[in-house]
């Protein structure tokens, strides 16, 4: 609430002027009915067709009033609430920006998507029917309440009851049924995932030879659906017989007791009829207050949606300026632990080792044994959550967020791009880099052939994640990526894995022969991509087993014996 | 013959009704309803009107009157609620259990839709038919109708009415009501190209914020933030000023047709007023064409949003149609038998394509005999999955026959022929639902126990075991929380409980590491001991133990034979073969 009340105070004037304009808009049609009245028993009553001309000339200017209010009042709420949507929006955007890897983790990436795009413009309609209906309604309830007791007060105690009981009704039912309606949402969520699920396995179900099965399944997902919406539905339908109910028995109270008091003479006729509209007004007023609540309930729990993630707290700090170096080191890692937050267990337990400048580090390892773990530490992603990790011979945590950033290059294992062209993804690297740059980092990438044979070079353009390149072409423009910033630390995690040996080999061959000479991390699947690795981490289980050159290990670790053998084995079939 | 789109209309209404049809009870209810509770709707503001007329003044009041209008208001209001509610009953029953019906009767059709269908479709377009078409078709035809009736039977009531009090007032409500329609027309055709807009900037922004979140790691590893935040500014402030321009003009509707229908009540009251003065209609009567010309213009916004919908609705139920009409698969054979399998597997002259213009697989023969393994061989793309349709019969042969058992496999019915085969597809799927589940997916009886062996053959067993409910973990559709790798192996666990006399084994180690890779191997191995199994091989090691090996290139089988043969060849294998041996360490 806090968060959107800030959006808000930008634009205060506006903010408060819609419902204002709402109000005298509101205002304009509660003297509707007394107007109404007055050609009743002064215009008919003294027979005065002078007098009706007049009243009914006021019942045109009083619409042309409230129509004016009622544009400027659109305007000011659509103006406000747009702009308090838009402003949060960006707040938003800047938040997630600026979350770690762990936090985005607990979140959820397509989460963060939802809240960016349809929680905020729920926000938006409930914000904007918020100024346009909130005081508007329950105004023209209790105006048309106050202009009753100002016509008589004896009629006026039958507002002062009935309006209690219109939101007893109201909100009564309201408050039954939104529990139910969430249930019978996430039936629906039940039927359409087994729907989504059916037809993504059909194979396996037609194998297994279930679909009788799954039919029924279905079937019983539905019949809970069914029943709970009827159930809903029956509760739900009592909302306008109830109401109207009520507002008639008003109405009988009205014309009863009025009858009385315009026999006594204290009460005239057109001022019964007054008293009766007034009665109507009341009831459409509230069905629009009810819907208008469901909507501001809905956009509250947006709003508490959006409001969780920008309150998520940043769990990392950086210092402002990097600290200098201490030792020697590229990369040492000291007894370093690492869990990630909500996991069960640790994914790295007790990992040191240490790589000297200019060295080139393999890590391999089975599924989840550790390798993407180990190298998200170098450029920080994630803190150690025991253990120190030293980074060009300083802690990692010394380091200023865009020194830190520029000394490591990371080559995510998913190949990222961006909408754009070719070059406009390769300057992600470096702003500054010229074409000279740039085609040098696409040689030492093995992308420069394929780029060069696209019909726009450099500018040929990249659609939404890069769908129009395939796989490998993907991986190389993010390594040419990496290489553009010309890090002194450059990973590449599995991301090779698209490419054939032939041209694996021939770019490994390549940042051997980098100019800037940088440690390079190579994480990988094959023994035959790290054979030549200066020293070679073998992970196991988020263990560090063993570490060494190929040579070294093949002697002493088990595990990787194994790994090599079982790859061994193609190239040994071969020969 | 082109039918003509009326006719055609009406096809599809007498459908509709066809599926109306069995509740016609609560549609004759619901109906009689309507016309009940807006006849006693109707009546309400003229009671009113008798009471007003009862109390002409001081002294003059005809206390007895007033008393009976108040009975009969009480009395209209019991009936009209009553019916309301009734009413309201019946439309969701209808609407429910029709939307119910549509969605069970889809559910059987997509068990008996050929793969070629399905293959052909988009999930997503099959799931928003099942799901929101239903739904916007039983909400807006069903509900949309009975609001069309009663709608149509306020208007003809009102005007009824009206005409019996005065002619010339009724006339004046009659000729300036249809100004709001004009009004709130007028106002839409002109919102269009501002909604369309700023959905057209919303969906750029919805791109940018997918790609930007998603990409979130790159963006943070390169230190783009301050870029990619100008790039959502822009798009950002574009929607705005879209937006305010969408959100304003739309919510001009309101106020401009409440302004007409001011401008009538003044009119009416105006003509009204003027009569009452010449005794032409009483105060009371008055009053009635007031609160007429209040609640008129109401049907008339109801009906025409209801046509839109309407059309909606039959657009929708046309595309559900669409799903229901789909050819169905050939249906089992009569009489099909029951397959035995016993690891032979024949095909025989066989031709296949998905489309007549491309043919794939010609006049093609392989005979397996019991216990063979059969490796598929050929670059990524090139049609392995091709076979495996044709073997569990997903799509049926063109021409000549395969057989199994020495039964053509047409001879006998689909589920038992699936059943003697166990399968596992590079295609990863998991149901929602606890390991354990997934694992009996194919012997829903299994104990624990076999499951727990099933998962130890599969090397699933130890990360089961980690997981925080171990076996009664609940995995999410399409087995979100889990690993690539670890659903592969679940697949696999899934098939080692079954274990039928024949395999089908697309090398389902993509995502899995080497060394889980062997374990896997070693499983797939004794997996395989005695059983026919056809696999789409990656390793050499497999192929080179294959009894046949399959070539397949553009989705055509090339060559065939074992590898010492197809490498004598010299042709596409050999060569294939050779690069690796080129490139391998």
């Amino acid at each position: 609430m806090k968060d959107l009340l800030e959006h808000l105070r930008g634009h205060r004037l506006i903010s408060v002027l819609a419902p204002l304009f709402k109000l005298l808009e509101a205002l304009f049609d509660l003297f509707v009915p007394l107007v109404v009245a007055d050609i009743i028993n002064v215009g008919i009553g003294q027979g005065d067709s002078g007098y009706i001309l007049s009243c009914c000339g006021i019942l045109v200017a009083l619409a042309l009033v409230g129509l004016g209010c009622s544009v400027v009042a659109q305007y000011f709420a659509a103006k406000a609430s747009v702009h308090c949507a838009s402003g949060l929006r960006r707040t938003l955007f800047a938040h997630i920006q600026s979350l770690g890897f762990s936090e985005v983790d607990v979140i959820g990436g397509s989460t963060l998507i939802t809240r960016m795009t349809s929680d905020i413009n729920q926000v938006q309609n409930g914000l904007n029917m918020f100024l346009r209906l909130f005081m508007r309604s329950p105004f023209i309830v209790f105006g048309a309440a106050i202009m009753a007791f100002s016509l008589n007060r004896t009629v006026s105690v039958i507002f002062f009851l009935t309006i209690p009981v219109l939101f007893v009704i109201v909100f009564g039912l309201m408050a039954v049924t939104a529990p139910l309606y969430r249930r019978v949402q996430t039936g629906l969520d039940a039927v359409m995932g087994a729907t989504r699920e059916n037809l993504s396995g059909v194979r396996v179900v037609r194998a297994f030879a279930r679909e009788r099965e799954e039919q029924a399944r279905f079937a019983g997902f539905h019949d809970t659906l069914t029943r709970l919406q009827l159930f809903v539905g029956r509760i739900s339908a009592l909302m306008n017989p109830l109401t109207y109910v009520a507002v008639n028995l008003a109405i009988i109270a009205i014309l009863s007791l009025g009858a009385r008091q315009v026999d006594g003479g204290l009460l005239l006729s057109g001022d019964v009829i007054a008293l009766v509209n007034y009665m109507s007004q009341i009831l459409i007023e509230l069905v629009k207050l009810a819907q208008t609540v469901v909507l501001i309930s809905r956009s509250l729990a947006s709003l508490g949606r959006i409001t969780t993630v920008l309150h998520t707290p940043v769990g990392m700090t950086y210092p402002a300026a990097t600290a200098p170096a201490v030792s020697e080191a590229a990369v040492a890692f000291d007894q370093v632990h690492l869990t990630y937050a909500g996991a069960g267990g640790e994914s790295l337990s007790g990992v040191s080792f240490t790589a000297l400048p200019g060295q080139t580090v393999g890590v391999i390892g089975g599924t989840g044994s550790g390798k993407t773990s180990l190298v998200h530490l170098i450029p920080r992603f994630y803190d150690a959550t025991e253990g120190a990790v030293t980074i060009l011979g300083r802690p990692a945590a010394d380091w200023a967020q865009a020194d830190l950033r520029q000394a490591v290059g990371i080559v995510l294992q998913k190949a990222q791009l961006f909408a754009g062209t070719i070059r406009s993804n390769l300057l992600w690297g470096d702003k500054t880099a010229g074409d000279a740059a740039l085609w040098e980092a696409l040689e030492a990438a093995q992308a420069a052939e394929f780029v060069r044979a696209k019909p726009l070079g450099l500018d040929e353009p990249v659609e939404q994640g890069g769908r129009n390149l395939s796989g490998g072409q993907r991986q190389r423009l993010t390594i040419a990526r990496a290489l553009v910033r010309k890090p002194s630390i450059l990973i590449l995690d599995d991301s090779a894995s698209a490419l054939d040996f032939a041209t694996d080999a021939a770019l490994r061959k390549s940042l051997r022969a980098l100019p800037w000479h940088p440690t390079v991390f190579i994480v990988s699947q094959r023994t035959s991509s790290l054979r030549h690795a200066d020293r070679i981490l073998v992970l196991d289980d988020g263990r560090l087993v063993g570490q060494g050159t190929h040579a070294q290990l093949l002697e002493t670790c088990p595990v990787y014996r194994e790994i090599h053998e079982s790859q061994f084995e193609k190239g040994g079939a071969a020969g | 013959m082109k039918v003509s789109p009326a006719l055609k209309d009406r096809a599809l209404l007498r459908r509709v009704l066809g599926l109306v049809g069995p509740y016609w009870f609560f549609v004759a209810s619901s109906l009689i309803c309507a016309a009940v509770s807006v006849a006693a709707q109707l009546l309400v503001p003229i009671l009113c009107g008798d009471a007003i007329d009862a109390m002409l003044g001081m002294g003059r009041v005809d206390f007895a009157l007033v008393g009976r209008v108040a009975f009969a208001i009480a009395l209209s209001t019991a009936i009209a609620a009553a019916a309301q509610w009734v009413l309201a009953a019946c439309n969701n029953r209808i609407a429910f259990r029709v939307s119910r019906d549509l969605r069970l009767k889809a559910m059987a059709k997509l068990q008996r839709l050929p793969l070629a269908y399905l293959d052909r479709h988009p999930s997503g377009d099959l799931v928003s038919r099942m799901i929101a078409d239903v739904d916007t078709f039983s909400d807006g035809l069903l509900l949309g109708f009975t609001q069309f009736f009663s709608g149509v039977l306020t208007i003809a009531g009102t005007l009824v009415l009206m005409a019996r009090i005065h002619l010339g007032v009724t006339a004046v409500v009659v000729v300036l009501t249809p100004l709001s329609l004009f009004a709130a027309g007028f106002i839409t055709r002109r919102t269009y190209r501002y909604f369309r807009d700023q959905t057209a900037i919303r969906g750029e922004q919805t791109a940018l914020v997918e790609e930007q979140i998603q990409g979130q790691r790159v963006v943070q590893a390169f230190g783009h933030e301050e870029e990619s935040l100008a790039a959502f500014d822009d798009v950002n402030d574009r929607l705005r000023d879209a937006s305010v321009k969408a959100v304003f003009f739309s919510s001009l509707t309101n106020p401009v047709t409440r302004f007409v229908n001011s401008v009538v009540y003044a009119a009416v009251g105006l003509t009204g007023a003027l009569l009452a003065l010449g005794g032409g209609i009483s105060v009371g009567q008055l009053s009635v064409f007031l609160s007429y010309a209040n609640q008129y213009a109401k049907p008339f916004n109801e009906i025409s949003g209801v046509v839109t919908e309407l059309q909606n609705a039959l657009a929708c139920i046309q595309r559900v149609f669409d799903l229901l009409d789909a050819p169905d698969q050939i249906p089992d054979a009569a009489g099909a038998a029951v397959l035995e399998p016993d690891g032979r597997v024949k095909l025989e002259n066989v031709s296949f394509s998905y489309v007549p213009e491309r043919p794939l697989i010609e006049h093609f023969h392989l005979d397996v005999q019991p216990g063979q393994r059969i490796a598929i061989v050929g670059p990524t793309g090139c049609g392995k999955t091709t076979l495996i349709n044709l073997l569990l019969r997903f799509y049926d042969v063109n021409d000549g026959a395969i057989s199994a058992a020495g039964q053509d496999i047409r001879t006998v019915t689909r589920a038992s022929l699936r059943k003697s085969y166990g399968m596992v597809l590079q295609d990863t799927w998991l149901r929602a639902g606890t390991i354990r589940e997934n694992i009996a997916y194919g012997k829903p009886e299994a104990t624990l126990e076999e499951i727990t062996a099933a998962a130890q053959a599969a090397h699933a067993h130890s990360f089961i075991r980690r997981l925080p409910q171990g076996y009664d973990t609940v995995i999410a559709e399409d087995g979100g929380n889990l690993s690539q790798g670890q659903k592969q192996l679940l697949c696999i666990a899934r098939v080692m409980l079954c274990l039928p006399p024949m395999l089908i084994l697309d090398e389902a180690t993509s995502s899995i590491d080497t060394r889980t890779e062997i374990k896997i191997q070693k499983a797939f191995a004794a997996m395989m001991e005695g059983r026919t199994s056809f696999i789409v091989a990656h390793r050499l090691s497999t192929i080179r133990e294959a009894d046949v090996i399959l070539v397949m290139r553009d989705g055509k089988i090339i060559e065939q034979g074992d590898h010492r043969s197809l490498l004598a060849q010299g042709g596409f294998y050999a060569a294939l073969y050779n690069s690796q041996f080129d490139t391998a360490p």
